[in-house]
């Protein structure tokens, strides 16, 4: 008999539990397995009610974040053996409503993301037979650290400031926000500036700094947000010096 | 027509500037003041020194500067301190108030304290 | 037999506890950071009281240097003392995640950022030290 690990795994019906509990289930402890790899044997072998997303089981799409013994954590990218003897917890993230099991629900994050515009604005865009819009790889680096976002909300499950306060638009969508602010391309800084100065926005943020910890793509959120600070002092002292039709 | 904009920027920034003086000029002075003078681990300076150290217009600027500008500091990651710790949002206005009423407060006494030497 | 329940259904939300800085060290730290302005806010109020001290001539001055030798207040200042240096040190570490400085289509390493910082510490301390000790 193989060695096992206890896996601690939160259950939730909304429609027949109160409130969630935990069920333990002895997996098979095997040293290439990932924490995503024991929740699909307790699917696949043992009750396959358990209720979890994933896909592409390799760090790249974002869906498969969880609390691991308290810290958020892609299960696809975090070992079994780390944990061992175990037991190890697995919880759904922090910071958002449950819907089942190790399921969160995430439209509030999908809200404020569109909120604040990622995508290129153009004043005017160009004719597609004037070509494309160039960019030196100086121009790239600047901004790509901040586009490497999956979008897997690690960020906002260890952001106190988003626990306590859900108005708050949080690290991920303010650091992708910064990634089109930065992008030599887009002209929307202005039309961002608006939504993001405000105090649910950047200002909302104490630089706990945790979301740049937990980040599994090293965006560094609360590094963006601290810069857009300074970007946007600027810019309010210039709206003193040149009120009037100023861009 | 332009878009009223949040006071947001101008508190973060004396908030800032608090740090950076915090930061470079009061370790040195509490440990020197606070806790090696009363200590008798090495001499204090004399009336007429630190007098002569402040009763200049650079002297004096420093003073106030040294005591406005963490003031400002106090009362920016305070008031998040309220906000978070306690979670008491709702009394935001009270908060403010208290907050930065009192570092306007401690601005005036700093700077009427500060005329006054001789 | 499950009930049926509207889509989507609302979720089970956990509030956050009070105590929540209280539960791991990177929160405590942080809370410490926040913490740390009210001990430089404690430097003010004795500065404001030595400069009023100092308004009130010679022996005034000479007699409330007898104020920082209570033994509540070195413990205090030693708390203090504490809280202010960690100021520092977080605020210099952190100062070059706020600041993105680019030389050359590159970013300047931490180090560039910080290590000037600290160097004016050391400078500033130093002079200060010298000025108040000649005597």
């Amino acid at each position: 008999m193989a060695e096992q690990i206890a896996v601690e795994v939160t259950r939730f019906s909304p429609e027949r539990d109160k409130t969630p509990s935990i069920q333990s289930f002895d997996v098979p402890l095997r040293k290439e397995w990932v924490v995503l790899d024991a929740l699909n044997y307790i699917k696949d072998k043992v009750d396959g009610s358990l209720s979890f997303r994933w896909s592409c089981r390799m760090g790249v799409c974002g869906s498969c974040g969880m609390m691991v013994n308290g810290e958020p954590k892609l299960t696809c990218a975090t070992f079994l053996t780390d944990y061992a003897p175990g037991p190890v917890r697995i919880e759904p993230l922090k910071n958002f409503p449950v819907m089942r099991d190790l399921i969160v629900e995430i439209n509030d994050f999908l809200g404020k993301l569109s909120k604040v515009k990622p995508w290129i604005i153009r004043q005017k865009e160009k004719p597609v037979t004037e070509g494309e819009y160039l960019q030196t790889p100086e121009q790239l680096d600047t901004y790509k650290q901040f586009s490497m976002c999956i979008n897997c909300l690690l960020c906002y499950a260890a952001c106190p400031v988003y626990g306590l306060d859900p108005m708050f638009s949080g690290p991920a969508a303010l650091a992708l926000a910064q990634r089109y602010n930065m992008d030599s391309r887009d002209e929307g800084k202005e039309e961002r500036m608006d939504i993001l100065s405000q105090h649910d926005g950047i200002w909302g943020c104490t630089f706990v700094g945790e979301c740049t910890q937990v980040c599994p793509k090293h965006v560094d959120p609360a590094g963006a947000i601290q810069q857009y600070k300074l970007t946007a002092t600027q810019e309010w002292f210039k709206s003193f010096i040149m009120p009037k039709g100023a861009k | 027509m332009h878009k009223q904009r949040s006071n947001e920027p101008f508190v973060w920034l004396l908030f800032s500037a608090g740090g950076v003086v915090a930061a470079l000029f009061i370790p040195i002075q509490l440990f020197l003041f606070g806790v090696a003078f009363p200590l008798g681990w090495l001499n204090g300076p004399s009336y007429d020194t630190v007098r002569g150290l402040v009763h200049g217009p650079i002297g004096r600027l420093y003073l106030l500067v040294l005591c406005t500008l963490p003031l400002f500091h106090w009362a920016h990651r305070f008031r998040y301190t309220l906000y978070d710790g306690l979670q008491i949002k709702h009394l935001n206005e009270l908060v403010n108030t208290f907050c930065y009423g009192g570092a306007i407060v401690g601005t005036a006494i700093a700077a009427y304290l500060i005329w006054q030497i001789p | 037999m499950a009930t049926y329940t509207e889509y989507p259904p609302k979720g089970y939300r956990v509030r956050m506890s009070t105590y929540w800085w209280l539960g791991k060290w990177p929160y405590l730290k942080f809370t410490l950071r926040e913490i740390s302005s009210v001990f430089v806010a404690w430097f003010v109020i004795e500065t404001l009281l030595q400069i009023n001290a100092l308004i009130g001539g010679p022996a005034a001055y000479t007699e409330f240097q007898d104020f920082f030798r209570n033994p509540l207040v070195i413990a205090l200042n030693v708390i203090s003392l504490f809280f202010v240096v960690f100021h520092t040190f977080t605020w210099f570490n952190l100062a070059p995640k706020a600041m993105a400085v680019r030389m050359g289509g590159k970013r300047v390493p931490n180090i560039l950022i910080s290590g000037p910082n600290y160097a004016a510490w050391v400078v500033v301390s130093a002079v200060l030290a010298w000025l108040l000790l000649r005597g």
